[in-house]
């Protein structure tokens, strides 16, 4: 099982270590190094790594890698996920994930681990039973705390960890009651530069923000649930309903979860609510580049497109870039190459463009790649794939909870290709 | 505020630590114990204060109780005899009535890797073992695997073991998960103790269980249950039914053990069944849903997908969008991504993969740009409709003259050439215009290549030899051999002299070899290329089939079994898929525990790819520098043998080989002949005949029976032809004359190739042994058995009739060795219907003695492997009718018995009397003391 886990942070310092077993040396890691150094970026180091005597499997998140020492066989996705959940416990319990975080709460860090995993094993990953177990770390509490001698850790056992429904504490109380739930959709899409679309998906979540006093049992349903046929649940959601009525049934857990993540695939045909014009054109023995772009709203359902960014890696030709932006700013790093273009909102009467002209490289030949256009927008109100919630009944309590259902559609990885 | 447990300097912090800890104010000691376990964390050594951390242990304040465990942890092992001081404390813990601090105790005494602790542990350990708490309960199990690995004798002793076991069939799922967690991680130490012993009752158990534990839980009983064998198809379904819906669970781990459970379960299930088409249908969402996941998850989905897709295409037939590469994906899903986009390229949907692999070569990135060309290569050999596309395509990227897209595409070029000979020559003058530009040595050799193939249709093709004869000292070895082989192919005959010794010799031979033999050598330089595979980098069956056991493992990452790599195993149990068996029929599989101990020493086996040129033309002795050829061919390793060894192989083969299909030019010295006779085989095994087998003469037509004349006689297969030896006795009073012979038709259409030569008259009592040359021309009937061939014999007598049975190895043609990759690729394509298993008993030959043996027979070895202490021998046979036979042979060397599994694209039917024949060969031929053989299933 797991054996260590070091964090190393973007400079190759590590500033945390962790053993459930015996100890591991440091030097391990410069197996690890190594690879750092070769890869171009962060982003590429390879994330299962073999040494002589260990096998390192590490996660990079918010600018710090999670490297996790293995001995034995173990699944690496199981080792991965659990990473993935060391990052979100970290994120819940101090508001970020940052080296600096980490650093201030290094106790509570090391307590959370080692109540998070036993030999190895996997113990407590819960956000509610862990928070049972190990009290967050607020101001307020702090100063009490140094007051009145008590402490972060709880007296009780942690009733979650054995009920059945592990995800739930009891006794649960609000004054207001509510649920919320949000659905978000991303479109992940490769647009060609004839701007057809070579292929294009959503991942989408019903993210749930629960507050319910007691032990409410919730069920949802949706006006068109034939959409959701490859989807993966929250633990709590009763899979045999599902299965059956394509009602999704479930005790939630406290507090915020993902209920559920859904796939819409590229069989099915999904809306593009953009489309780009552009034009960039280098020609030979010329210093000088073209440069226009046009953005403009395609199957939008008649929302507004917002929050738009354009960004783009120009050839290493391209010295400087001088354009003018109908609308919104745009910057252009000489070092890196990256051009982007902060749009803001779309009008469709007034569809904003970026023109301009690029100064090259002197003498320098005509660049072998072409740029590829990464959008990001959202659309507020919408989900795009055409999801609806039908209903949201409650089960078990007898209060009237406030209710709420939230839709949103962002771009996920969009790129056009030029 | 916090910042201050940092503090700079170790010493001053020591100091005053210590004071701290023995302050008598609770809150400050309490601080004191918080900095001390900081520093711990950030790697600081604050083990001298061990006594004064161990004297706050008692304390009723649960979290300085579990700081004080926490440092106990970490530093008990340097200071054992301190901390002995700590046991009491543990003990009465364990007796606790909180449950959470029994637990506590009892996990974290197992944490102390201290032998004096471990003793007092056991006790406290098999309390907590039967503890009213579930909560304590599975804390317990999970010790007991700590304890194991500090002490498994003792956990043995103390029956930890059994209990361990017990608590499979926990009433809480959550004590059962671990139960289940920590058996396994045991047994990966005690690989021959059967830990899990898994029947229908505790599989069961474990499904109840597996609806109701924790995401982690999931895993280890999915885990566990992929160990188990089915007894039938139907538990085998009803098991998928219950897994199936783990494959929507958010925790990308539990899906990929579903995935693995499902995989190898449905090996079990019969093709027709409406559950198993279902059932392949649902495994397609969760794996493209696992491609939407952060990179890291993405690479491990990917390579484990790139198995999936090598066993069942089917199933992702239709999602080769999603393999689609995103310009900022990182580069290992990148590579991952274009690997598999070959694999699922098919006639449907190259246009599509051809158009983005093009988008993909215009990219930044130079390492990707390279791959992506090769990979509209591959797609040329693998889509054969798609050839003229791609060639296309290729030449759209040379004109763009960016350098390395040039050199990678000639390189790709001249493996299309190499596939569909003769076909686009068209495109060679563009590709002469890049001469210049080419300055990577594979680059170049593909070039050379090229230009001495095409030499006649290219004009200046002495000049442009020339101009690599220039640099030929600055050469790498590739391009050098390259151009040696390019040279002799335009019987160029001055060999230069060079400084590398493998260049002169080769040279030295070739041009012997031209002052000795012009057409010899012609047909050694010019031998046919063996075939360009379609799949250049198949995984080989057996271990693909046990990697799909261990989907989701390192092992599927790595592509390698998992004794190959993960240290302290001690001899791995080796997984099989299940072979398929209906209900009520018996479900043990033939090898079912056929683990051996002892790591193996073999290489990693994934066959390499078919990338370079020499390496197939020339493939023994240039000693690649890369370690990644694992597989040595048998024949190979014979030639290397012939070479440098010593007098006795010499001697064999001129004794064997005497009678081969050896041009007579050249018969030579020996060593001269053992040189070649590598040569030969290299170049697709032109005339390795050697003794094949033949069975002594039987009695086929006895004297009563045709009116004196007796008739033995037996099958030979020489010098590349068929041959009926008879012995004709006349035992009658008279003189027999004019003899003839008629074959009534056979299965493979025997017929005599000529007359039956007795030309003087059989006198009496006078025997004359007649060879009688067949060829396989004549009509063709299906006999039963197969083999069975009828005769009649005519003399001035009468007409006498009989009939005789040959065995199958006389149809086994001399060029019946199939290249390496041809062989994988059509191992694969053969339906596993249509395989036999055998297993031979009592069977004492090493591999390389049977393989030396078989290639007698003319079957040849393809390939070779060895895992822990088996010999995997992988063979091909032609028989005369074209039909090939690809045959695995297991050699375990600790048991005398071989394990066969045969497959052939032919009918079952003929696949099994086919194989009754060639386990017949095994056994007449050289094993002696065989007295049966078994038949499976």
């Amino acid at each position: 099982m797991i054996h260590s886990l070091f964090l190393v942070n973007a400079t190759g310092d590590i500033f945390l270590e962790k053993h459930w077993k015996s100890a591991v040396s440091r030097s391990v890691c410069d197996y690890f190094f190594e690879a750092q150094e070769r890869a171009t970026e962060p982003e590429n180091v390879p994330p299962v790594i073999p040494t002589p005597h260990h096998y390192l499997i590490s996660v990079f998140r918010h600018r710090i890698f999670f490297v996790a020492v293995i001995q034995s066989e173990v699944p690496p996705l199981f080792v991965i996920e659990f990473l993935h959940r060391v990052v979100d416990t970290f994120q819940d319990y101090f508001g970020v994930c940052t080296e600096a975080a980490i650093k201030d709460n290094v106790v509570v860090v090391y307590e959370l681990l080692e109540e998070m995993l036993d030999n190895g094993f996997p113990l407590a990953t819960e956000s509610n039973i862990l928070k049972e177990l190990i009290k967050p770390p607020t101001i307020l509490r702090t100063v009490v705390n140094t007051i009145t001698g008590s402490t972060n850790v709880g007296e009780q056992l942690p009733t979650g960890q054995l009920s059945v429904v592990p995800w739930r504490r009891t006794g649960v109380k609000y004054t207001n009651n509510e649920a919320y739930f949000d659905v978000v959709e991303e479109i992940d899409a490769i647009i060609d530069k004839s701007g057809s679309t070579v292929t294009a998906e959503i991942q989408g979540v019903i993210d749930a923000c629960v507050k319910l006093t007691g032990m409410p049992d919730l069920t949802l349903s949706f006006m068109n649930p034939r959409l959701l046929d490859d989807v993966s649940f929250h633990p709590c959601v009763r899979f045999k309903r599902w299965e059956a009525e394509r009602i999704l049934s479930f005790i939630p857990p406290d507090g915020n979860f993902r209920l559920l993540s859904y796939h819409v695939s590229s069989q099915n045909l999904v809306a593009i609510p953009v489309y780009v014009k552009h034009n960039i054109t280098f020609r030979e023995g010329s210093s000088q580049g073209r440069f226009d772009l046009t953005l403009g709203p395609k199957q939008t359902m008649g929302k507004v497109v917002e929050s738009v960014l354009v960004s783009s890696r120009l050839p290493r030709v391209v010295l400087n870039a001088n354009l003018s932006p109908s609308q919104g700013t745009y910057t252009f790093d000489p070092v890196t190459k990256l051009l982007t273009w902060d749009v803001g909102k779309i009008n469709p009467q007034k569809l904003p463009s970026l023109k301009g002209s690029m100064s090259l490289q002197a003498g320098a030949s005509k660049p072998d790649e072409n740029p590829t256009i990464n959008i990001q927008f959202k659309i507020p109100q919408m989900a795009v794939s055409g999801l609806k919630v039908n209903r949201l009944d409650m089960y078990g309590e007898k209060y009237k909870p406030f209710k709420g259902i939230k839709y949103m559609t962002m771009a996920g990885k969009f790129q056009v290709r030029t | 505020e916090t910042n201050k447990l940092y503090c700079t300097s170790v010493k001053c912090c020591i100091f005053e630590l210590k004071a701290e800890l023995n302050s008598d104010k609770k809150e400050k000691k309490k601080e004191a114990v918080k900095k001390v376990i900081a520093s711990m964390t950030v790697g600081k050594d604050v083990s001298a204060l061990f006594p004064d951390v161990v004297n706050c242990m008692q304390t009723d304040n649960l979290e300085l109780k579990k700081l004080v465990y926490l440092y106990l942890m970490n530093y008990a092992k340097s200071q054992p005899d301190m901390a002995i001081m700590a046991v009491n404390t543990f003990v009465k813990d364990c007796e606790d009535p909180n449950p959470l601090i029994r637990a506590l105790a009892v996990r974290t005494m197992g944490c102390i890797r201290v032998d004096k602790i471990t003793e007092y542990l056991c006790e406290p350990l098999r309390k907590c073992l039967k503890d009213e708490d579930p909560y304590v309960r599975k804390t317990a199990a999970v010790c007991v695997a700590k304890l194991h690995d500090i002490n498994a004798q003792l956990v043995e002793d103390q029956g930890f073991l059994d209990t361990l076991k017990d608590l499979i069939s926990d009433s809480n799922p959550m004590v059962v998960a671990n139960a289940v967690a920590a058996l396994s991680e045991i047994s990966e130490s005690h690989p021959n103790c059967n830990l899990l012993d898994l029947n229908p009752q505790s599989i069961n158990k474990l499904l109840t269980a597996l609806n109701e534990c924790t995401e982690w839980g999931q895993i280890f009983i999915l885990d566990c249950l992929a160990n188990y064998t089915p007894r039938d198809d139907r538990e085998s379904q009803s098991i998928c039914e219950r897994v199936t819906p783990r494959l929507s669970h958010a925790n990308s781990a539990v899906v990929l053990s579903a995935v693995k459970v499902l995989m190898k379960f449905m090996e079990m299930l019969p093709k027709d069944l409406d559950y198993y088409g279902t059932l392949l249908k649902k495994l397609a969402p969760p794996l493209v849903t696992l491609l939407s996941a952060e990179p890291e998850l993405q690479y491990v989905a990917l390579r484990n997908i790139n198995l999936i897709v090598q066993k069942r295409p089917e199933i992702l037939k239709h999602e080769m969008k999603v393999f689609f590469v995103k310009y900022n994906d990182p580069i290992y899903v990148k590579l991952e991504k274009l690997d598999i986009m070959i694999r699922l390229a098919s006639q449907a949907n190259i246009a599509q993969v051809l158009a983005e692999l093009k988008e993909y070569a215009t990219e930044v990135d130079v390492d990707f740009v390279r791959k992506a060309v090769r990979a509209i290569g591959r797609c040329a050999i693998k889509v054969e409709q798609s050839a003229e596309r791609c060639v296309s395509t290729l030449l759209d990227l040379i004109q763009t003259k960016v350098n390395y897209v040039v050199q990678e595409a000639i390189v790709v070029i001249k493996d299309i050439f190499r596939k569909y000979p003769n076909k686009y020559e068209s495109v060679i003058a563009t590709l002469c215009e890049n001469l210049d530009s080419l300055d990577e040595p594979e680059a170049r050799a593909a070039m050379i290549w090229i230009v001495g193939e095409y030499a006649e249709r290219i004009d200046n093709a002495d000049e442009l030899l020339e101009s690599f004869l220039e640099g030929f000292h600055d050469e790498s070895t590739q391009v050098t051999t390259q151009q040696n082989t390019q040279v002799l192919h335009k019987h160029t005959q001055n060999t230069p002299d060079s400084d590398n010794p493998d260049l002169r010799d080769r040279g030295y031979i070739y041009w012997r070899l031209l002052s000795t033999d012009p057409v010899a050598a012609k047909e050694v330089v010019l031998a046919e290329k063996p075939l360009i595979s379609e799949e250049t980098d198949l995984i080989e069956p057996t271990l693909l089939e046990e990697l799909i056991c261990h989907i989701g493992s390192l092992a599927s990452v790595y592509h390698k079994p998992p004794n190959a790599f993960v240290e302290g195993s001690r001899g791995v149990q080796h997984k099989r898929l299940p072979a398929r068996t209906a209900s009520g029929e018996s479900a043990e599989s033939p090898d079912a525990g056929q683990s051996v101990g002892g790591v193996s020493d073999a290489p990693p086996a994934v066959i390499p790819s078919q990338g370079d040129l020499l390496g197939d033309l020339l493939n023994l002795d240039l000693a690649p520098p890369s370690a990644s050829v694992p597989v040595v061919p048998a024949s190979m390793q014979m030639g290397v043998d012939l070479l440098g060894g010593g007098l006795d192989s010499l001697i064999a083969v001129g004794l064997a080989g005497g009678t081969g299909g050896m041009p007579a030019g050249l018969g030579g010295t020996p060593a001269m002949g053992g040189g070649l006779g590598d040569l030969f085989d290299l170049g697709g095994g032109v005339g390795m005949a050697t003794g094949s087998y033949v069975p002594p003469k039987a009695v086929w037509l006895p004297a009563m029976k045709a009116k004196g004349l007796e008739i033995s006689g037996t099958f030979a297969r020489r010098g590349g032809g068929i041959h009926m030896d008879l012995s004709l006795t006349n035992n009658a009073m008279s003189i027999m004359t004019d003899f003839a012979i008629q074959f009534n038709r056979n299965s493979f259409g025997l017929a005599p190739a000529g007359p039956l030569q007795v030309l003087t008259p059989l006198a009496q009592n006078q025997t004359i042994d007649v060879s009688l040359p067949l060829n396989t021309n004549g009509p063709i009937m299906k006999m039963e058995p197969l083999n069975n061939l009828q005769v009649a014999v005519k003399n001035n007598i009468d007409v006498f009739y009989f009939s005789c049975q040959y065995p199958i190895s006389l149809l086994f043609v001399e060029d019946g060795k199939m290249d390496r990759q041809v062989f994988l690729a059509t191992w694969k394509d053969i339906p596993s219907e249509n395989e036999t298993q055998y297993q031979i008993k009592d069977f004492h030959l090493n591999s390389d003695a049977a393989s030396t043996k078989l290639q007698g027979s003319n079957v040849f070895t393809v390939a070779k492997r060895t895992v822990d202490a088996q010999d995997l021998l992988y063979q091909s046979i032609k028989l005369t009718n074209g039909i090939w036979a690809l045959a695995e042979l297991r050699i375990q060397s600790i048991t005398p018995n071989y394990m066969t599994r045969l497959r052939t694209r032919a009918s079952l039917s003929l696949s099994a009397s086919l194989w009754v024949q060639f386990a017949m060969l095994y056994d007449c031929g050289f094993l002696e003391g065989l007295d049966h053989f078994v038949v499976f299933p």
